[in-house]
């Protein structure tokens, strides 16, 4: 079974993912490079100007080029980074929000500590939620009378969703900012009070994964940990059929 | 007509023998003295900034672990039969950002530093305002007791990240109460030294100062003392909101519809906890520049005189700093990127982020070609400075996936956010600190510190320094997230945890590495070798006054005849043309 | 205690920037009371434009009391101005006169606040009741601290610190300027403060 973390970027299990890899790692080649590079000057100019006898500093101004050149060749690259990678990635994950008939609709309310997954089931439709419902037994005070939250799957800690397939979150907080973190997805969001966030991605990749919580939330901040799993297709389906017929039973 | 402002009123010459001890040394007005003071107390808060750290560094390589031979002094508060709770490892991280920040650095870089040495170098008998410096430290010593006594409230001290991010800050207990009120003081202690900083800059220069000679330590504590200025007061209101919302139960910060622990919020409402974010970054963006224009301003310094030249491109410099410092009002929500801003705020905040790289660049790189041509000494100043340049270098350059968004995705909240800022501040300003610390200390005291025990401190201090956080970089890219109390939930954290030991035993190394600079420090104040005036062979003003100078400074006020940086200046006979000294050499 | 008396430019002004220390000082301090009620001014606006519906300040407020507040403040400064051009003019009676009424003006601006925040809080409006009130009761509030520091600092310089009048006439002056300074500013807040809070 391939592993999916070790000493460096976890194992991309997403669609987009590749392209903040690429970006992540041409920004560590210039790191090391221009790091390297400015190191290197550094010890020889160090090495070849030490105070010795019979030589005396240099007065006058040495007008050097290349660093013009390198603040430009810089800033050129900034640019480009920027309008050819992070803009159009940003763009594409805040704009292109998944809205086909195959997209995967999931609420995920975030509270201390832990994470809320809601699903509309087969109807599609999000029951209606009442903050006056919340307990201990129905964290997302999910009114059961309404006719649309009958099918409705709510789970504690346990993101299911199916490989290959846009699954479309929309995610909030009940009391402090917490942030959806799945970093095998490459998808971070906070979850702000008061706020609903769009979040998305699609898994290309099935295995066994996490959500982790990335802002500071209170005492239990360090143990907010989820279930993220990504099923086959027919896994999924068992999955959400079990607890569609769990919700029936209740 | 001569300028009569100087007899104007009774001349207090003869009066300052006669001050009564408290009135000379506790509440004194000479600005040698507030630079002392604040030195004083920023060292013990940077050691015990430290401190708090070392005891979180337990924790995070041996979680769950009771800390061995004190764990047991501790309270049943913060640790159970010497285990360390989560409430005390979060009031460790928050007072560990608060102290480190507010309470040294910055009073060090600009409180120490800038009002022992600003009035020497510009000619000026003293600050604009002496009763407003003695101010400024008395208020900073009084926020800073504050912020040291939060951990004997109940409840403990503030926890919620220095950040103090609402909701979570508003319903945490009262040691956020007390980090409010102290940092009220310190906010205005800062107000009242950037006041006299900028007046005593304009208006108190000697006679042929102008401003294209000024010494590149004195522009960056000016543009420095704008960034206090004009960036504190956001971060004074917002911490009026949270106090309204904390003691009064306004909803500033609260949205509606908050269930607390399955309890519905009796606030109001309507509220935004986004504010906030947006009013502490437009402080503590700005703030970060105050944490390094001091530094590269001191580095300036100990380089041109290290290496017998003026520096390279002088204008570059000075204009570059004045960039930052504006530039850096305008980057302040790349902190936020994970916010749901909206796309094209989060665009501008990514261009004005990259633009800001180019003056922190050419900084860097006017600084090191400074070198180039020079005849470099290399004493433990000036090993220091030159050090800080790499390290900068590399907390800047990891700052370029941070600013763009798409990566920040990835490394958000992470230890590579650790990594960069600590690169930037401790191999980075705590080294240009440390440089200016023996650089000036003859100045302070007419005793040079050892050179054997100081290259020993920085040998140490630098292979630390990276065994520290570069790791911390690599945590990052894991994914490794921060202020997490137990390392081992995450499965994606488990397999690098050997890092974090790697980095607490660095970390305790460190410490026992700064021993050969406390001894060095007390042994020199007594028995280091005695100097005269200007035992570096330096070029400006503050070398020509006695060491330590006297009350007023000067017997008579100086005058500028040529810049700063006059080494091995052509038809000179010595290697060095003091600014203020008229005669040819 | 410093060696003041060779510390320049503490009652002339400096012949390139034309300005004394202390006029230099006290606009810097300007400058952060600008970003420190700007601050303010912009959680307002954040706020406000946050929320569907928000109380039209006239219908919640006193604005006969405010109008009267305003003309109080207004006044105080032109006061304010007489009492610095007494000086210049060598009047240290009418000094004290334009002073004294100067602060007898921001003292009925605070008792005139008292009745308002007094009337709220008898019906239960607090900055808990919603954010209009908060809003309302932060900005009047810290502005009201601004006119007791005013107030604390024209007090000092009518009775103490009159006595540097005759040690440095022109450093006085100075002094006397820049609390005016400070005062025009109260006064200007304020002047924002009651058609955003009180008219829209």
């Amino acid at each position: 079974m391939e592993k999916n973390y070790g000493w460096w970027l976890p194992i991309d299990a997403s669609a987009h993912g590749h392209q903040i890899d690429l970006l992540l790692n041409i920004l560590n080649v210039v790191i090391a490079v221009l790091f390297l590079g400015w190191l290197t000057f550094l010890l020889y100019t160090l090495f070849r100007f030490r105070a010795r006898p019979g030589h005396k500093a240099d007065y006058h101004e040495k007008h050097f080029k290349l660093p013009t050149y390198l603040e430009i060749g810089i800033v050129t690259l900034e640019v480009l980074l920027l309008a050819a990678f992070s803009v159009p990635i940003w763009y594409h994950l805040k704009k292109d929000i998944p809205k086909s008939s195959d997209t995967v609709l999931i609420r995920v309310v975030a509270q201390q500590f832990a994470w809320n997954i809601h699903y509309p089931g087969t109807d599609g439709v999000f029951g209606r939620v009442d903050m006056k419902l919340m307990d201990s037994s129905n964290p997302l005070g999910l009114d059961r009378s309404d006719p649309a939250a009958k099918d409705d799957i709510v789970t504690i800690n346990q993101l299911h969703v199916p490989v290959g397939r846009p699954v479309s979150i929309q995610l909030s907080s009940k009391d402090v900012i917490h942030s959806f973190d799945l970093p095998v997805m490459r998808i971070k969001q906070d979850a702000i009070p008061g706020y609903v966030a769009p979040v998305w991605f699609e898994a290309k990749k099935t295995g066994n994964f996490e959500i982790a919580c990335s802002q500071l939330c209170g005492l239990g901040h360090y143990r907010m940990r989820g279930f993220f799993i990504v099923d086959t297709p027919e896994d999924f389906k068992k999955w959400m059929d079990e607890r569609a017929a769990e919700a029936a039973s209740s | 007509m001569t300028d009569t402002s100087k007899h104007g009123h009774a001349d207090h010459d003869h009066s300052h023998h006669d001050l009564p001890f408290w009135k000379k040394y506790i509440f004194s007005q000479d600005h040698k003295i507030i630079g002392l003071q604040y030195g004083w107390t920023a060292l013990l808060f940077l050691l015990y900034g430290f401190g708090l750290m070392l005891l979180m560094r337990w924790q995070f390589a041996n979680p769950g672990q009771p800390l061995p031979l004190i764990g047991n002094w501790f309270p049943e508060s913060q640790m159970i039969g010497g285990v360390m709770l989560p409430e005390f490892f979060y009031q460790l991280g928050a007072m560990h950002g608060t102290v480190m920040v507010f309470l040294g650095v910055v009073p060090l870089a600009v409180g120490a530093f800038g009002n022992y040495l600003v009035p020497l170098q510009i000619g000026a008998p003293d600050m604009a305002f002496p009763k407003l410096n003695m101010m400024s430290y008395w208020l900073y010593f009084v926020g800073g007791v504050i912020m040291f006594a939060s951990f004997w409230v109940p409840d403990g001290a503030a926890q919620s990240g220095w950040t103090s991010y609402p909701p979570l800050s508003i319903l945490a207990g009262q040691g956020q109460t007390v980090w409010l009120v102290g940092m009220a003081f310190l906010i205005n202690s800062s107000l009242l030294g950037s006041i006299n900083f900028i007046t005593t800059i304009v208006q108190l220069r000697a006679d042929g100062l102008s401003f294209d000679r000024l010494p590149f330590f004195v522009w960056s504590q000016f543009v420095t003392s704008f960034l206090l200025l004009l960036a504190f007061p956001p971060l004074m209101a917002a911490s009026v909101l949270q106090l309204f919302d904390r003691l009064f139960g306004s909803s500033f910060f609260m949205p509606t519809g908050l269930v607390v622990n399955d309890q519905v919020s009796a606030v109001a409402g309507g509220g935004n906890p986004v504010l906030w974010q947006h009013l502490f970054w437009f402080l503590a963006h700005p703030e970060v520049y105050v944490l390094i224009l001091p530094a590269v301003g001191i580095v300036g310094e100990i380089i041109a005189c290290n290496t017998r030249k003026p520096l390279y491109n002088y204008k570059a410099l000075v204009y570059s700093a004045i960039f930052v410092g504006f530039m850096s009002f305008v980057v302040w929500a790349h902190h936020m990127f994970l916010t749901n801003m909206g796309t094209t705020m989060n665009t501008f905040f990514q261009v004005t982020t990259m633009i800001i790289s180019i003056p922190s660049v050419i900084i860097l790189t006017v600084l090191v070609l400074s070198l180039w041509g020079g005849s470099i000494r290399f004493n433990t100043p000036m090993l220091f400075a030159v050090a800080f340049l790499p390290m900068f270098g590399l907390g800047g350059l990891t700052g370029l996936p941070l600013g763009l968004a798409a990566t920040d995705i990835h490394l958000h909240d992470t230890n590579y956010v650790i990594g960069h800022f600590h690169y930037v501040v401790a191999p980075g300003t705590i080294f240009a600190l440390f440089a200016g610390i023996y650089h000036w200390f003859p100045k302070m005291t007419g005793r040079k510190m050892n050179e054997t025990l100081g290259k020993i401190h920085f040998f140490f201090s630098l292979i630390l320094m990276n065994c520290i956080f570069a790791p911390m970089l690599i945590q990052g890219l894991i994914g490794v997230l921060r202020r997490m109390y137990d390392p081992m939930q995450y499965a994606h954290a488990q397999p690098a945890q050997p890092l974090n030991v790697f980095i607490s035993i660095s970390a305790g190394l460190l410490a026992i590495a700064q021993i050969p600079f406390i001894v060095n420090f007390f042994w020199s104040l007594f028995a280091g070798q005695k100097v005269e005036e200007n035992p570096w062979q330096a070029t400006t003003m503050e070398w020509t006054a006695p060491s330590p100078p006297s009350h007023g400074n000067f017997v008579t006020p100086p005058q500028a005849h040529r810049g700063p940086y006059e080494y091995s200046a052509p038809g000179c006979k010595k290697d060095f043309w003091p600014q203020a000294m008229k005669e040819t050499n | 205690m410093s060696d003041q008396g060779s510390i320049r430019y503490i009652s002339h002004p400096h012949p390139v920037t034309g300005v004394t220390n202390s006029k230099l000082g006290v606009w810097c301090f300007l400058a952060s009371e600008v970003m420190l009620f700007g601050a303010l001014f912009s959680a307002y606006i954040l706020l406000r434009t946050g929320v569907s519906s928000w109380p039209h300040g006239s219908l919640l407020l006193n604005v006969p009391l405010a109008t009267l507040n305003t003309m109080i403040l207004i006044s105080s400064s032109v006061t304010m101005v007489m009492s610095w051009a007494s000086l210049a003019l060598n009047d240290i009676k009418k000094y004290r006169l334009y002073m004294t009424v100067t602060i007898l003006c921001g003292l009925a601006f605070l008792v005139v606040k008292t009745f308002e925040y007094g009337h709220k809080f008898e019906h239960h409006h607090f900055p808990s009741t919603d954010n209009f009130y908060a809003i309302y009761f932060a900005l009047t509030g810290l502005h009201c601290l601004h006119v007791i520091g005013g107030l604390i600092v024209n007090a000092y310089l009518l009775f103490p610190g009159s006595a540097l009048w005759k040690k440095d006439p022109d450093q006085f002056r100075g002094r006397v300027e820049a609390a005016g300074l400070y005062w025009h500013f109260v006064d200007l807040v304020w002047i924002f403060l009651f058609p955003v809070l009180y008219l829209l």
